[in-house]
């Protein structure tokens, strides 16, 4: 077992853990003899320009979809989908398989009907159109938006099979929009306004309060996700960007905002989207997302299929700023490397991490260990449980352990 | 460019003009929102009351609306219909294996209750109701959870005055709460523990989605 690191080639270090078995040198992957023909799509012209007005991927790649689980929720209308990090690299997610949750289905959006009021603790309460907002000075950033839910399911141990389930309520976009400071601006913010109520313009019409120094810091009104418009599943024509914070803040299909001297304790701030501790009290406004990580290959549904040269492969991210390292493990904690880092490496967005290996087709339990530039250490989930029993739901950024199998299957456990 | 004073370049120095940046501050973009608009949109409440419309329904009358628009989902008596929202009891449960979050056991106010009706429900109906059938509705609620007898009225004026349970088992955000580098130091990298056994794992319960829906 050969492992390359962020320091070059660390030779033996898993043999240290299990007694040192030679690495298997399967050597390449490619196919017998006979496999070098000319194939049909040589032989033949494909289609024209504009055939696919709107280009769609390969139809051999028809299994990197959303998924869902069903035993979840009662309806589609209010549920989730999962983003198949399994099947992506690089750290900026496609817009088709971007996670959705949605609390009243799909609002489709008129956008000339379109329109976003400011209203409460301003000196000119204001209403823009679509055209308003994109004639303001305009802001283009990378981030990150994580469900609080995101691993939720795994408070009591291992449950679902796959990191599109136990980590897939996360994207990472290019937004396109405007700072909410400079709309707030043109309203006024009176002195004794402190919060303000962003709210939806779907059938949920979800409402979340802000402190009014998160709103001028770096909260945008965005209204393209990775160079085109956004999605309707992601608020078309215009959603809340609120950095680093739970996603649940990140308002879709935004039509109004409200200036106020309080929270408004809404039912998304307290019966849900707080964390209930062991002794029955509950953490409130628990907005920032922690550091985390996860192996996104091998995984369950990416398992090892080659002994020999690997390449290991995942995501980190911290809603406190820039992730700083990501140690991995191959033998359950025992030895960690350092992965290596690919750039770019930004502030609260996704930071793609690899590590290549010499797989000898021993079990292995690989875990990923990020570590953010606030000095923040992302904890196992023993830890996190320790500290905050298991009926808390949100906010379960424990450590992931996946198990390969002799097999190169890989299934998702906890170890001791 | 705009300290230029050539006239051979005056042209281009007014065109500069007419395309000079925008400075932050007013835009001149965006119209004034009028009082009668703002109604229409801005229906959220607070828990001190603020955003209250007129009205008052009883619990009787909100058994009756109950049950004709919200049981059939969350169940005659707020029990809650399959997977649906469990809308009563679960009182002294919150520190147990299972608890059961309801209006009586954990939301800290009542207000919640009645913006979040008003925004999103009945499901698939929402902003429908009128502020009588909310009061009535929620009347009903706070009698299902034990929290206002059979004879019960919820009104704009005595609204503020039922306290929640639950009230006071909240507080503030103390993360971070594991211990940080700061704290504890550089986290081991080698030889960091002798045995590594599986503790837990998904196969034996099973739940993941197989194949593919649709
Ligand atoms: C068609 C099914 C359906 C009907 C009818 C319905 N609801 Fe709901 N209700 C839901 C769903 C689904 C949710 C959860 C939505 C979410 O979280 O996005 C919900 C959530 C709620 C909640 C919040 C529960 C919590 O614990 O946070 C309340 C309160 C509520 N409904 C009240 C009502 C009232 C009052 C009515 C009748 C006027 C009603 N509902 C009618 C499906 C329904």
């Amino acid at each position: 077992m050969t492992i390359t690191g962020r320091r070059g080639f660390l030779k033996g270090s898993l043999a240290a853990m299990g007694g040192g078995l030679a690495a298997a040198a399967t050597g390449g992957t490619a196919r017998a003899a006979g496999d070098i023909k000319v194939n049909e799509w040589m032989k033949t012209l494909g289609e024209g320009v504009v055939s696919r007005p709107y280009g769609l991927p390969s139809e051999y790649e028809s299994h990197v979809r959303r998924r869902w689980v069903e035993w979840l929720t009662a309806t589609r209308e209010s549920s989730v989908s999962f983003t198949p990090i399994q099947d992506l690299d690089g750290i900026v997610t496609p817009n088709g398989l971007c996670f959705e949750r949605h609390h009243g289905g799909i609002a489709e959006v008129d956008p000339s009907e379109y329109r976003l009021m400011i209203n409460g603790l301003v000196e000119k309460p204001l209403i823009f159109t679509l055209d308003d907002l994109k004639r303001m000075p305009r802001v283009n950033r990378f981030y990150f938006l994580e469900c609080a839910a995101n691993s939720g399911m795994e408070w009591r141990g291992a449950q679902l099979n796959g990191c599109q389930y136990t980590h897939g309520m996360i994207h990472c976009l290019q937004y396109t929009g405007v700072a909410l400071k400079t709309v707030l601006e043109q309203a006024g913010i009176r002195p004794n306004g402190k919060w303000i109520l962003a709210e939806g313009g779907d059938a949920s019409g979800l409402d979340r309060s802000i402190p009014i120094e998160k709103a001028l810091d770096d909260c945008m009104l965005a209204f393209a996700m990775n160079g085109e418009a956004l999605r309707p599943e992601q608020g078309y024509p215009v959603r809340l960007v609120v950095p680093g914070w739970e996603g649940n803040m990140w308002i879709k299909w935004i039509r109004r905002i409200e200036v106020g001297d309080e929270p408004w304790h809404t039912r998304e701030e307290t019966s849900k989207y707080t964390d209930l501790m062991e002794d029955g009290r509950s953490r409130r406004f628990t907005w920032i997302m922690d550091a985390k990580s996860v192996v996104t290959s091998p995984s369950p549904q990416a398992p090892l299929k080659y002994k020999g040269v690997n390449v290991l492969s995942g995501l980190a991210w911290s809603g406190r700023g820039k992730v700083k390292r990501v140690d991995v493990t191959f033998d359950g904690g025992r030895n960690w490397v350092e992965a290596e880092l690919a750039p770019p490496v930004l502030s609260r967005c996704l930071t793609r991490f690899h590590v290549n290996f010499e797989w000898d087709g021993r079990p292995l339990l690989i875990q990923s260990r990020c570590i953010d530039e606030t000095g923040y250490i992302q904890p196992t989930k023993d830890e996190l449980r320790a500290v905050r029993g298991t009926n808390s739901i949100y906010h379960n950024n424990g450590i992931q352990t996946w198990h390969v199998m002799a097999s190169g299957e890989v299934e998702n456990v906890e170890i001791s | 460019m705009s300290r230029f004073r050539n006239t051979a370049l005056g042209l281009v120095f007014s065109a500069a003009l007419l395309a000079a940046p925008a400075l932050a501050g007013d835009l001149g973009l965006g119209r004034v929102a009028t009082p009668e608009e703002i109604a229409v949109w801005d229906i959220d409440v607070r828990p001190d009351g603020k955003g209250l419309p007129e009205g008052r329904g009883t619990v009787a009358e909100g058994e009756e609306i109950f049950i004709e628009k919200c049981a059939m989902c969350h169940g005659e008596f707020g029990e809650g219909v399959g997977r649906y929202p469990v809308l009563a009891g679960g009182q002294d449960t919150l520190d147990t294996e299972n608890p059961v979050k309801t209006i009586g056991s954990y939301w800290p106010y009542l207000s919640a209750a009645f913006d979040y009706i008003r925004h999103a429900m009945p499901f698939g109906e929402p902003q429908s109701l009128k502020p009588d059938e909310i009061y009535a509705i929620i009347a009903y609620l706070l009698y299902l959870n034990d929290l206002m007898d059979e004879d019960g009225e919820l009104s704009k004026e005595n609204f503020t005055s039922f306290r929640l349970p639950n009230e006071n088992g909240f507080f503030d955000d103390p993360r971070p709460d594991t211990p940080t580098i700061a704290e504890k130091g550089e986290p081991c990298m080698k030889n960091c523990k002798q045995e590594v056994k599986i503790v837990k794992r998904a196969r034996v319960i099973d739940v993941t989605p197989e194949g593919e829906e649709e």
